[in-house]
């Protein structure tokens, strides 16, 4: 009879792998993501050749010096107004009018234009001119070297972060890294849950409606069938995350190779670096560098068993609660009655996972991570901060007990539903199914 | 208990739901190797029995026997079951899905095939096998189903309104086949509500209503039980018309086209015999039967 469960994983899989629908998403995913990075930038480097002139009417002469052509924005000094300036078809972006002196009257300057002016210009002139008049009002003080006084204050600081290791040694860590890693494997979960969870209600819902149930479960536990759905359905994430996995990394190698950044080059170039010669590397590549030690220095073993550990416990349990739905309700439309608390636990875990980012060891993150409903999610985004083990283990425990007693419950459920068709049952009906023998 | 000729036996089965009993202490004796009429108005409790059997729930009380020992879960593979609500993958092939549903019930791969193909030869849809369920017509997804339910060629078959939906074609060559299986040796279970098929097919039956057994047995035996004393007349006409007498009363009489009609109703203790001598002294006897009560008036007078 275990041999049956085998069965239904064999066909939950077969059916959803050899559908041309997956093996299309499977291949083209990992295209659309790069596109959906590479898009952006190029057409962001479109929008730079068009170049836009701006009229700047300075009553004063003061400011023109300040404004300076940029790749968006051209400045064009003009001694008034003109309506040609507000002509539709002009090819005018907007006008800056500054009628005085903005130190004494900081309300004496306007921008007109035929559209809403666009906001990073907005932003520019008003740094610029902020910038002038501050300066301004500093020499009204009369200070002596004022000049060299204001490049000095001036300069940028750039703060590093050096993580210790466990042997208390240096390494370069990059907590912007940190972050992102956190968030793709969060994302990864999320995403997964949900859409493969639904999978799993669909599958359900498929057999009641189709009224071939009754027929399965003449051959087959109600527990075995549901558990070969979820099992099954797992298989088809677990196969396509490997895909995209592979893919990626063979994308991102053909990448790196196109933009001669290749492997071996990089460890040269992490050889000289260690040996202190900073002599003629460019500053990109130094950069490029720090990325790619911060990137090695995360901790991708505990990153990956955690992944796997919270990604199985986390479907699971989400899994068998939409199992449970599917074989409750009759039609598609029921289902959001049961669906929307779920989505607004895991939305309220994504966002415990944004705002534990900034406190990784705060109560929010540590709770989020404790509570079943939500720890898949939020503790993916603290691991690459060191988590305390006993964190950890606390919070899987948690995890697969309450996925354990869900998977319980939901069979339950599961058993009696799938032969109710009719109205809609109510909560309490469902909680009278588990009573049924 | 252990009656070899028992094929299936359930005994005392109690199940209770929430707001009501489904089954109130019901036994049945399906013989083996006969057809077992399940009969009863919806809602009286056989879909809640035909799945106790079925292993797809449980009773509350009672127990199970099958084949000479205690039900036991790996039963299920020697069941093949045909519920009234009927339903297949629609997306998937015919071909695949049989073989699906047949390996569940623990055939091997090839022999599931094997099977199949011979299966569809016969019933001519061979064609069929690579197209998807919802492409067929109602008609040939019922005989798949058929199919489907007999494939791995169970000792009980368990047929819930089987004639539903079939045309009178299909539902002609499906009698066919399950009286078929019954000269093989299978033991069928046979639950309807059409009286007629009964007559027709069934050797044992089961009335249920309101969750209890309200009669069983063997169907010409219940028919004898439900004699009326009834019988019809037809003899020339001419003669004087029958009056009533110690032996027998006139209940109609109706005279046509030369030829007299008579409803008899025999007094008791007279046997089929004397009667018949009794009439022949009198008049002139075309035609003599005895009216038995039809399964259809049986049911409708135990249910009322």
């Amino acid at each position: 009879m275990k041999n049956n469960t085998l069965i239904v994983i064999q066909r939950e899989f077969m059916t959803r792998v050899s559908k041309k629908s997956f093996v299309l998403l499977t291949i083209l995913m990992p295209f659309i993501f790069a596109a959906l990075i590479v898009v952006p930038l190029w057409l962001s480097t479109i929008k730079d050749d068009a170049q836009r002139t701006v009229v700047v009417v300075d009553r004063t002469t003061h400011y023109l010096s300040a404004f300076k052509d940029d790749k968006s924005y051209r400045f064009v000094p003009a001694p008034a107004m003109l309506p040609e300036h507000r002509s539709d078809t002009t090819d005018v972006e907007a006008v800056v009018n500054i009628e005085g002196d903005l130190s004494k009257d900081p309300k004496a300057v306007k921008i007109y234009s035929r559209k809403e002016v666009s906001a990073d210009l907005l932003s520019y002139v008003t740094n610029v001119l902020n910038e002038q008049v501050r300066r301004d009002k500093l020499s009204a003080y009369d200070v002596q070297g004022l000049d060299k006084i204001i490049e000095d204050v001036q300069s940028t600081l750039e703060v590093s972060t050096v993580k210790w290791n466990d042997e208390g040694e240096e390494s370069s860590s990059n907590t912007g890294i940190a972050i992102a890693a956190g968030f793709l494997f969060t994302f990864m979960i999320y995403m997964f849950v949900m859409s493969y969870g639904g999978m799993v209600m669909q599958s359900v819902m498929e057999e009641k409606t189709n009224r071939i149930v009754e027929l399965m479960v003449s051959s087959i536990k109600p527990f075995q069938l549901m558990m070969g759905k979820i099992v099954g359905v797992a298989m088809v994430g677990f196969v396509q995350l490997l895909i995209w996995g592979v893919m990626l990394a063979a994308i991102l190698g053909i990448c790196s190779v196109a933009f001669g950044l290749d492997a071996g080059a990089m460890a040269e170039a992490q050889g000289t670096m260690a040996a202190g010669a900073q002599g003629n590397m460019p500053a990109m590549d130094a950069a490029d560098n720090e990325v790619l030690t911060a990137l090695l220095n995360l901790p991708f073993a505990e990153l990956g068993i955690m992944f796997v550990l919270y990604f199985v416990g986390g479907y699971l349990l989400y899994a068998s609660f939409f199992a449970a739905v599917g074989a409750s309700i009759n039609a598609q439309e029921d289902s959001s009655q049961f669906i929307m608390p779920v989505v607004l636990i895991m939305v309220f875990g994504l966002y415990a996972a944004m705002y534990s980012v900034e406190n990784t060891d705060g109560p929010l993150a540590f709770w989020a991570s404790m509570f079943p409903l939500t720890s898949p999610i939020v503790m993916m985004v603290r691991i690459p901060f060191d988590v305390p083990l006993w964190q950890e283990l606390l919070s899987l425990g948690l995890l697969y007990g309450t996925a354990t007693l869900f998977v319980w419950i939901s069979a339950k459920i599961y058993r009696v539903g799938i032969l109710m068709y009719g109205k809609k049952p109510s909560l309490r009906e469902m909680l009278k199914w588990l009573r049924y023998k | 208990m252990n009656n070899p000729d028992i094929f299936l036996s359930a005994s005392h089965i109690v199940k209770r739901y929430a707001e009501h009993t489904a089954l109130n202490d019901v036994s049945i004796e399906v013989p083996r190797g006969k057809i077992f009429g399940l009969l009863g108005p919806n809602g009286a409790g056989k879909t809640t029995l035909i799945r106790i059997i079925n292993r797809i729930t449980a009773p509350d009380s009672g127990s199970v026997m099958f084949d000479g020992h205690e039900f036991a879960p790996s039963d299920v593979a020697r069941i093949g079951y045909l519920p009234e609500e009927r339903g297949l993958y629609k997306k998937m092939k015919v071909g695949e899905q049989a073989v699906y549903l047949a390996r569940l019930k623990g055939l091997s791969k090839q022999e599931a095939k094997q099977r199949l193909q011979q299966w569809f030869e016969r019933f001519d849809i061979m064609p069929w096998w690579d197209k998807k369920l919802e492409e067929l017509s109602k008609g040939m997804q019922q005989k798949v189903q058929f199919i489907i339910t007999v494939l791995h060629e169970p000792p009980l078959l368990i047929f819930d309104e089987p004639f539903s939906g079939f045309d009178p074609v299909n539902a002609e060559l499906l009698k066919q086949e399950i009286l078929e299986l019954k000269r093989k040796g299978h033991t069928v279970i046979f639950s309807t509500h059409n009286m007629a098929s009964v007559e027709d097919i069934c050797d044992e039956m089961a009335l249920i209503n309101r969750s209890q057994v309200a009669l069983s047995g063997n169907v010409a035996e219940v028919k004898e039980r439900f004699r009326t004393g009834k019988y019809e007349l037809v003899c020339t006409g001419g003669a004087a018309p029958l009056t009533d007498t110690e032996a027998y009363r006139v209940l109609s009489h109706t005279e046509a086209d030369g030829v007299q009609h008579y409803l008899l109703h025999k007094a008791d203790g007279l046997t089929n015999s004397e009667l018949v001598a009794l009439l022949a002294q009198q008049t002139e006897i075309r035609h003599f039967s005895e009216q038995l009560p039809s399964m259809h008036e049986i049911f409708l007078k135990c249910v009322q």
